[in-house]
């Protein structure tokens, strides 16, 4: 069974069609690129899987685990494992790193029916994948994201990634306000992310990124559909030819 | 439809869980003909055995309250009140006099367990063991006045607070045993005829507490007036005066509640705070009202008179409130700051759902040299509800080096409520540094949708954030307070969105 099927999905924003029949299956323990212009619609579909509002799906299913996800609250769907790597993080004032991920981890245990991390066991593990990560302490102890380089806050994103143990991380845009040396220390923090046992979705404009992340499977978006996919190899053919070869198909 | 059948149970939902203090306590009761008069005032003062004095200074205060209309200036919306429907004294029998809580009706003793609050001072002596690491909250000593409707029903740890000499009683009693204290400071901070609400609880307030604590003696304990309205149709007019004499320094707690009514009932409290040279009095309120239900619907009407006057050099005096109830909020503590060098801080969340209208702030007299004042204010609207924080500082002509720092935030939730920020700045000299931030912003989506994402669910994900929005103010109370006002903003804000 495929970890994640979306098929035939398509999604409309208000009166317009974004997504006119995407499908793609991602199997355990595979990375899947997604490349594709501006307004392609890579975004909406890491935005449709997360479940966040506003996105109306009109016709096709997106199977997780077998089991139907959009029938699923976006915060049911965290617990179950998908997780989302935003591309632009959101700052939360006041509210402590720390405090976040432990009301945030808490929240999905609870929902599993596991056991909540208590206090001394939770500083335990965070500060374990944190220095995994070589992510300062005092990093937890600010306001989440609040005063965040860019770089930093794409590593709280890694950090949050390798905290929860999702079997499914969407990556919209990593590559995004990153300089070369933040993108690099980003890609060894989910490199090191990868098992057998868990699937990533990067989806990119760039070629740049795949560099550092390289894929199993790269796909090609336009106008709402996967117009072409194949291996790594076609990320760089991509690279040469741009993306206007896609645009009339 | 799910959707549509989620929101009627969860505004069924609002309507009667979301109020938890909501009960009423069947006791027999003991009241004042309804409606005002200099009878019901007499009455009053007779009930209370005062002496000629103190009926004559609320005559006086009668009279001039015949001659004033209400205030309109504030942004609330209410039908008008008729003074003469109200019952202006309401007290639980029995009523020979209390000297051991055993003596205390278990009615009203059982009602204070429900909401949390000991009376009882032995469990808090033989408090539980406490976790490693964790302050025990039992450990922490809290006198406590109770104020049940219009009478106070037992004051806690007076033998121990009267070793430090600290006077800690109802103002009924003061009145009786330190005539010469309440004459010389009652009023004196806010003068009857200061405004309509103050006049009117000038004439008729029955209760509350009163606190003085001597030169040079740091109070060993926090103090605490818990108030609750249970009678029908019953104004509560209580009066509270703390001083705070040279180089002394209290911290107070006063928290509110009352049961859910179809009627609206009145409370119009007056607080006056004194601080001579060097001394500070930490005031702190957690006012939980009941505020009316999800169709507007009853509620507390609180129009109350806060001021604390920094007599002395060196003094200073900080409100902290968190207001999440009332259905109308009419209420600017405030500080006069008269002594040189002498501070006055104003830290407030204000939070207002359903219907509720909020028009709070608060006063920054400057008049001492080198004064300097603090005003941080946090107000977030939900539901269909209105918040204003309505805000004066001022510099006197006098006030050289006067500084103020103000920072208004307002949060709204939804779009169908208001926030709205009225500030007064006046500077009668040059000299004179004011700083005023303000800022109102929306819970974003984006927000939300980033927590619920990491798996919280809706209401959680507002109250994390709006509990990041209020964390300054936050860490301005007394500990035990700060936990009870951090689950008290996530119950006022359920059903809040969505």
């Amino acid at each position: 069974m495929a970890l994640l099927e979306v098929k035939d999905l398509k999604v409309r924003v208000e009166e317009r069609e974004i997504l006119h029949g995407l499908t793609l299956t991602v199997n355990e323990g595979e990375v899947h690129a997604i490349m594709g212009p501006n307004g392609s619609g890579k975004s909406t579909l890491s935005h449709v899987i997360a479940g966040k509002p506003g996105y109306e799906v009109t016709d096709g299913q997106i199977l997780f685990k077998g089991e139907d996800l959009l029938e699923m609250s976006p915060d049911e769907r965290a617990a179950k494992g998908v997780f989302l790597a935003f591309q632009y993080p959101v700052e939360i004032p006041g509210v402590a790193t720390m405090n976040f991920l432990r009301t945030a981890l808490n929240a999905q245990r609870k929902a599993r029916g596991e056991d909540e991390y208590s206090t001394p066991d939770f500083l335990k593990k965070v500060r374990e994948v944190s220095k995994s990560l070589n992510i300062p302490q005092d990093m937890l102890k600010r306001g989440v994201n609040v005063g965040f380089s860019g770089g930093e806050k794409k590593r709280n994103e890694v950090l949050q990634m390798a905290l929860f143990e999702p079997s499914l991380c969407i990556l919209d845009e990593m590559d995004s306000g990153l300089d070369i040396d933040a993108l690099r220390i980003a890609a060894d923090g989910v490199n090191a992310l990868r098992s057998p046992g868990r699937a990533m979705v990067v989806i990119t404009h760039y070629q740049r990124l795949l560099n550092y992340i390289v894929p199993d499977f790269v796909h090609v978006m336009s106008r709402g559909r996967v117009v072409k996919s194949g291996a790594k190899d076609l990320a760089l053919e991509l690279e040469a030819s741009g993306y206007a070869q896609f645009e009339d198909a | 439809m799910p959707a549509v059948q989620e929101t009627v149970e969860r505004v069924k939902r609002i309507d009667v869980d979301q109020y938890r203090y909501g009960f009423e306590t069947l006791i027999e009761s003991d009241k004042a003909p309804k409606g005002l008069s200099e009878e019901t005032v007499k009455f009053i003062s007779q009930k209370k055995n005062e002496p000629d004095w103190m009926l004559q200074w609320r005559l006086e205060a009668y009279r001039r309250w015949l001659t004033m209309t209400e205030p309109t200036w504030a942004r609330v919306d209410y039908p008008k009140i008729d003074f003469q429907d109200l019952y202006y004294y309401a007290a639980p029998k029995p009523k020979k006099t209390v000297t051991s809580l055993d003596e205390i009706d278990p009615e009203i003793l059982k009602t204070y367990e429900k909401l949390g609050i000991p009376l009882r001072e032995v469990a808090m002596l033989e408090g539980v063991e406490p976790k490693p690491g964790e302050e025990d909250p039992a450990r922490r000593k809290i006198a406590v006045d109770a104020v049940f409707d219009s009478v106070s029903v037992a004051t806690t740890f007076k033998a121990e607070l009267k070793k430090a000499g600290v006077i800690f009683m109802p103002i009924s009693e003061a009145i009786r045993e330190h005539p010469e204290l309440v004459q010389k400071y009652l009023g004196s901070v806010v003068p009857t005829s200061d405004n309509f609400y103050a006049t009117l609880n000038s004439a008729v307030f029955s209760d509350g507490s009163f606190v003085y604590v001597p030169p040079g003696v740091r109070c060993p304990m926090e103090l605490s007036t818990y108030f609750r309205i249970n009678e029908r149709n019953t104004g509560q007019f209580e009066r509270t005066l703390i001083i705070a004499d040279k180089g002394s320094y209290v911290s107070y707690l006063e928290g509110c509640t009352a049961p859910q009514r179809d009627e609206n009932q009145l409370h119009a409290a007056v607080v006056e705070l004194v601080a001579h040279d060097d001394a500070e009095i930490k005031y702190s309120t957690v006012q939980n009202w009941y505020p009316g239900n999800s169709e507007g619907k009853g509620g507390i009407y609180n129009f109350v008179t806060k001021r604390g006057d920094c007599r002395g050099n060196h003094s200073k005096i900080s409100w902290t409130q968190v207001e999440t109830g009332s259905a109308i909020t009419w209420k600017y503590p405030s500080c006069i700051l008269r002594g040189d060098n002498s501070r006055g801080e104003f830290y407030s969340i204000a939070i207002s759902n359903g219907f509720q209208q909020v028009d709070s702030g608060t006063k920054m007299i400057h008049l001492g040299k080198n004064t300097s004042s603090r005003i941080i204010s946090k107000g977030i609207a939900a539901g269909k509800s209105q918040n204003t924080y309505r805000g004066l500082v001022t510099a006197h002509r006098k006030a050289t080096g006067a500084r103020n720092f103000t920072a208004c935030d307002s949060l709204l939730i939804g779009d169908k409520c208001g926030a709205h920020t009225v500030p007064y700045i006046e500077a009668k000299n040059s000299s004179a540094t004011f700083e005023h931030e303000a800022t109102t912003s929306k819970i974003s989506e984006d927000v939300l949708f980033y927590c619920i994402q990491r798996g919280l669910s809706q209401e959680e994900a507002v109250g994390l954030v709006v509990n990041g929005f209020v964390k300054d103010v936050l860490q301005q109370l007394p500990m035990e307070f700060a936990v009870e006002a951090q689950k008290l903003i996530s119950i006022s804000l359920e059903g809040s969105v969505g």
